[in-house]
């Protein structure tokens, strides 16, 4: 029993990461209809951002940890508003491949551009730390351990989400976001600002997956190089995917089921694992392909 | 005239040609050939390839200063090319082909990681180019074929040292061990370790894997299992990036037995990654610089004072390898493939880490030592014969 709730705990961690990066893939689905495959390497850059700025940040500020999350932040969502701007505005109107393979090429570009020994570089870093780390003993007889950095991801995901979920249920911007993601013609007939809308989720999106690159270098504390956001970031987008491709608390349910799943397979043979991720997007796609929260939306002609 | 200036013209240039062929004829008195290394400059061993890659370096250099080699009456020097592996053996394959065709080197030194050594050792048997592994430690490397070689014991060895260590002189019953199964080094030295500890009358009690140390940071539902398994000795048989995060994510839950592992263990980045977790690791190895012997220290000095950090084990043994390469291609006096490898399988060298003899399978047979992290610093503990 201690061991299926460790592992319990184990996937709620790594679910709470992939939550982040997972809610960028679908807003962007849900409101330009588009992958951003690129959206991946975001979290690798705010991941990076944290291990440049976090002295930094201790120098100015005393504590590290705020000062660094909001920093990355702030410098991932610049960087998605500018990669909207340069790389998928030109193509809006134009076919959804062309997007799509730019959005590969921006990929490709920020992995081997920051590889370059000028700018992040190849090697291995150690993510400088944020907080003192601690175990702390669970009461109770079933020898559970967790760390304080746990409880770190887990808090800091709910409350970016619970965040999100207010700017999208509560505010002005967030209804034409969710009207401009239902219809996006008639949205704009409607006197909605579309660049302001789209450019808006290319802020907020890309701002989670930097949250996110900040907590995965916290928890793990390593960056082991510029290609690290692929393997998450395929993770999260099958996450997306099973929660259906543009629901926002689709996003996050699919993330705690992979990260959980995740936990259980690995800790029956690794291999499996890995596997477990694929084979939950084959099964999704097979049984029910708009995911589990989201609504089948048929084209009307 | 235009017909009598085109013919002018064509015999000025037929007079040239000659001029030049002319000029061929005489005799160099000097020359130089290329010798190629293939190392992880990038990547999750990066470390392992720049020691490698200042070691070789630093023995071409004494070879080229010591008037280099006699070939026919030419004196030949080496120019070193060095080429990046990326710890990946299709990277290396390409690299090898690359040195091997259009730099046409005279021998390879290299890989470091068994997996890379495996697919560049083929290709320079085909091509009857000789290669010196300085740290391959997979029994594999050799089998390839004679113009493989290596400079380091292999991991049957290895894997009985510290097996021979946890159960001796730590005196644990039981183990687990933690491997990448998805690369030949760790999952051979895994094998090997639980084999020997085993026949001591040892138990493994967990086995774990996991595939690609470098896309894998999450090692805690591994880390969960082995620890309902109540291992007395954790066994950690990959590369140091993997095993910090191992170590730091196996003390966060509470899992603080001793730990052990073998010469993937050798970098500063393990202290640098894995600060307070990877203390009191032991770890087995080629070559340790607090050795007394007055070669061993000479080399700490040159190498320190040459490049201001002290030499690990992989730049001991690429300074070997290169080193005992460059002696027996002194002595083949020939930049013949099969000149220099036959010299080779003869040597007598006598480097830093001994003197060297290979035995049928052109692995050398040398003795390992035993390291541990106290302090942050590598410490050493005892030598082990074979």
């Amino acid at each position: 029993m201690g061991q299926f709730l460790q592992q319990l705990i184990n996937g709620i961690q790594i679910g709470s990461i992939y939550a982040l990066i997972a809610l960028g893939y679908t807003m962007v689905y849900g409101i330009v209809r588009l992958i951003n495959f690129a959206h991946a390497d975001i979290f690798m850059v705010g991941a990076y951002v944290g291990f440049f700025l976090a002295p930094v940040m201790a120098k100015v500020f005393g504590g590290a940890f705020i000062p660094t999350i909001v920093a990355a932040m702030l410098i991932t969502g610049l960087l998605g508003f500018v990669m909207e701007k340069l790389a998928y505005r030109p193509l809006r109107y134009k076919s959804r491949l062309s997007a799509l393979i730019t959005a590969l090429g921006v990929s490709l570009f920020l992995e081997n551009f920051c590889s370059l020994p000028f700018v992040f570089g190849p090697q291995f870093r150690k993510f400088p730390d944020l907080i003192v780390t601690r175990q702390i003993a669970i009461p109770g007889n079933l020898g559970l351990i967790i760390s304080n950095v746990l409880l770190l991801d887990v808090g800091v995901s709910v409350v970016l989400m619970v965040l999100l979920f207010w700017f999208v249920n509560k505010t002005l911007i967030g209804k034409q976001m969710r009207a401009v993601a239902f219809d996006k013609p008639t949205a704009s007939l409607m006197g909605i600002n579309i660049d302001v809308v789209i450019s808006t989720a290319f802020i907020v999106g890309p701002a989670l997956a930097g949250a996110g690159g900040i907590l995965y270098g916290t928890t793990y504390g390593m960056l082991a190089s510029p290609f690290l956001g692929i393997w998450p970031g395929l993770k999260a987008f099958i996450a997306a995917v099973l929660g259906g491709i543009g629901n926002i608390p689709g996003a996050v349910l699919g993330a705690y089921i992979m990260g959980i799943s995740e936990a259980f397979a690995t800790s029956v043979n690794s291999n499996l694992g890995y596997g477990i991720a694929f084979a939950i997007l084959i099964g999704i796609l097979l049984i029910r392909p708009s995911g589990l929260l989201g609504k089948f939306m048929p084209e009307k002609v | 005239m235009r017909r009598l200036f085109v013919i002018i013209l064509v015999c000025a240039l037929i007079a040239g040609v000659g001029v030049g062929c002319k000029k061929a004829e005489v005799k160099p008195t000097e020359q130089v050939v290329n010798l190629g290394g293939i190392y992880p400059m990038t990547g999750g061993s990066a470390t392992f390839g720049t020691s490698s890659m200042q070691g070789t370096v630093m023995a071409v250099e004494e070879f080229n200063a010591a008037g280099g080699a006699m070939l026919d009456g030419v004196t030949t020097t080496i120019n070193y090319i060095n080429e990046d592996d990326a710890g990946s053996p299709e990277v290396g394959a390409s690299a090898a082909q690359k040195l091997i065709n259009q730099d046409k080197v005279i021998g390879i030194i290299g890989a470091v990681m068994s997996k890379v050594t495996l697919a560049v050792a083929p290709i320079c048997q085909s091509a009857g180019v000789p290669e010196i592994s300085p740290t391959s430690t997979n029994e594999k490397v050799t089998l390839v074929g004679d113009y493989i070689f290596r400079a380091c014991f292999i991991d049957p060895f290895q894997g009985k040292v510290m097996a021979n260590y946890a159960w001796n002189t730590l005196k644990v019953k039981t183990a687990a061990c933690l491997f990448d199964n998805g690369n030949d080094y760790p999952k051979g030295l895994a094998e090997n370790f639980r084999a020997s500890f085993e026949s001591l009358g040892g138990k493994v009690v967990a086995y774990e894997a996991f595939t690609d140390e470098d896309k894998t940071v999450d090692f805690k539902a591994q880390l969960t299992k082995i620890k309902a398994a109540k291992p007395e000795f954790l066994y950690l048989s990959g590369y140091y990036g993997s095993t910090a995060l191992i170590l730091k994510q196996a003390r966060g839950m509470g899992l603080n037995v001793p730990a052990g592992g073998g010469d993937g263990w050798d970098s500063p980045e393990l202290v640098k990654i894995g600060g307070a977790a990877v203390e009191g690791g032991v770890f087995s190895n080629h070559f340790s610089k607090d050795d007394l012997s007055p070669k061993v220290q000479a080399f700490v000095a040159a190498y320190t004072a040459k490049f201001g950090a002290a030499p690990d084990a992989l730049a001991a043994l690429a300074y070997d390898a290169a080193g005992l390469f460059l002696d027996a291609f002194k002595t083949a006096g020939s930049i013949k493939g099969s000149n220099i490898r036959d010299a080779m399988k003869n040597t007598t060298f006598s480097g830093i880490g001994g003197a060297y003899k290979f035995d049928e399978n052109r692995n050398p047979i040398k003795a390992a030592v035993i390291l541990q992290i106290k302090n942050g610093q590598q410490t050493f503990l005892t030598t082990v014969n074979p």
